[in-house]
């Protein structure tokens, strides 16, 4: 049986002019409202506002659409994705055309009423998203006092209706040492996997570097305990660890390769190849208000922009290992070298690379400790 | 599909069914047969597929191998094997329950 991690690598050869990829997954992030504030939210800097919001109808539209193009697994997110009433409606047409359907909240505001109606419409998945192991850590990481134990209510209820829970967890310097403890806290929430995830330095994070990096010997600390966990938990509970690259060799196969498995829609209706790709000034998303799926899969100009190897600096093209890693991460060459198009600094043969890692040392050295939380920019905050 | 070997044998008389967060579907763009869990995309095989197309909850180990080899004459010491190295993997991996 071959299976299909949403971050192994993917070793089948292409051809020369390779038929063009299907995609497996699509994160649909219904609303940027969020009633935490997490330093490294994902969420662009610049956040779509409610009015700006997609409307059940159109999202209706772009499942079927979805559906029909290959994706498989649709993952309901945000923001929190339970601030938008017509959710249950949404879970319920993605099962009707067939979606494996996955939902990632933060579990702030959901009442055991609410999950039960999302239940009943035929949710597949929970994700459940810990800013830290204690309440102590999640209620100041995500700026929200009371979180951690309302997330606890909302875990039991998960399981109480039999839906299998996964537990997420960003870590960084302020909760990394605290990796048994999520373990133990998914463990004893009765979660199935559990996600251990570096803070990817983009958008908010990217703003909080100095904040958020943990050192050299805390990383590699952290992937000695993942993998002894690996080994003693087997069977038990699966844990799939996003990795820092920071201090790596070598980068991520990010996204295991632009515009190759997976579509993200954005609250406004942007198409994106990946959660971050707003940053990079050259790229042109179109928009689900214009276009169908299927036609910016095909052919917008971001999904083309990256797509295969022949966009690749030579340093990659002549490498052995462009199909495994894709050339690593276009936002972090952009965030690094200044050029979407170059390769990651994270590789040791990057250029670059001496370069990020300095960066990295000097953040993780900073001793910043004020958090620059996520929020709407003022003034007219819209909820 | 190779299972993998386990000690654990399922009764004859137990129920399978695929657990709550997992789904056999056909998936038509890409022509074959898919089981969908969380964050988990599984090709199975044809073998698997038709053992897993008759596990609905309601047919015994028993009966689902009585099926099998009706529906392609193959010999029971085999087929028994399979399906019970196959679906203990499942249920080591917690795709899938058998009651009682
Ligand atoms: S990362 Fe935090 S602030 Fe951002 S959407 Fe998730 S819970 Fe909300
Ligand atoms: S040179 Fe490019 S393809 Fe080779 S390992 Fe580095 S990033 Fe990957």
């Amino acid at each position: 049986m071959n299976e299909r991690v949403n971050v192994a690598p993917h070793a089948e050869p292409a051809p020369l002019r390779a038929p063009l990829p299907i995609p497996y997954g699509m994160l649909a992030e219904l609303t940027h409202r969020c009633p935490l504030m997490c330093p490294y939210c994902s969420n662009p800097v610049e956040l779509d506002r409610r009015n700006v919001e997609l409307d059940t109808e159109t999202w209706l539209r772009v499942f079927s659409e979805a559906a029909k193009l290959g994706v498989l697994q649709v993952h309901l997110s945000g923001g929190e994705p339970t601030a938008r009433r017509d959710l249950e409606e949404m879970i319920r047409h993605c099962v009707k055309v067939g979606l494996y359907t996955n939902l990632i909240t933060a579990g702030v505001g959901v009442t055991p009423e609410r999950l039960q109606a999302i239940s009943d419409a035929g949710i597949d998945h929970v994700q459940l998203s810990f800013q830290g192991a204690t309440p102590e850590v999640t209620d100041h990481v995500s700026n929200f006092k009371g979180a951690h134990e309302r997330k606890l209510a909302v875990a039991r209820e998960v399981r109480r209706l039999g839906l299998p829970l996964t537990i997420n967890s960003v870590v960084h310097r302020a909760n990394i040492h605290q990796i048994p403890d999520f373990l133990e806290l998914a463990l004893s929430l009765g979660a199935k996997r559990i996600e251990i995830a570096h803070a990817q330095y983009y958008g908010w994070a990217l703003r909080n570097r100095g904040a958020l990096m943990p050192t050299r010997e805390q990383v590699f600390k952290a992937l000695d305990v993942v993998e002894e966990a690996r080994v003693r938990l087997k069977g038990v509970l699966t844990i799939d660890a996003v990795v820092p690259d920071y201090y790596a060799k070598y980068p991520k196969a990010c996204m295991n390769g632009w515009g190759r498995q997976s579509l993200n829609v954005t609250p406004s209706g942007k198409v994106l190849p990946c959660h971050a790709a707003e940053m990079i000034p050259s790229l042109d998303f179109w928009n689900v208000r214009e276009h169908s799926l299927a036609e910016i899969w095909q052919a917008s100009p971001a999904f083309n922009a990256f797509r295969g190897t022949d966009w690749m600096p030579e340093l990659c093209r002549s490498c052995e290992r462009k199909e495994i890693d894709w050339g690593g991460c276009r936002c972090q060459a952009m965030a690094i070298a200044g050029d979407a198009a170059a390769t990651d600094p994270a590789c040791h043969k990057s250029p670059l690379h001496a370069h990020l890692l300095a960066l990295a040392e000097a953040d993780a050295a900073a001793g910043v400790e004020e958090y620059d939380y996520r929020r709407f920019t003022a003034p007219d905050r819209a909820q | 599909m190779t299972a993998e070997t386990t000690s654990t044998r399922l009764p004859a008389n137990g129920v399978p069914k695929l657990a709550r967060g997992v789904r056999l579907r056909h998936d038509e763009a890409r022509g074959q047969w898919v089981l969908l869990a969380p964050e988990r995309v599984l090709q199975p095989d044809p073998v698997a597929v038709e053992i897993l197309k008759r596990v609905d909850g309601e047919r015994t180990i028993e009966a689902i191998i009585d099926d099998l080899i009706l529906a392609f004459s193959v010999e029971r010491g085999r087929v028994a094997a399979d399906v019970d190295a196959f679906l203990a993997g499942l249920v080591e991996k917690g795709m899938v329950e058998v009651s009682p």
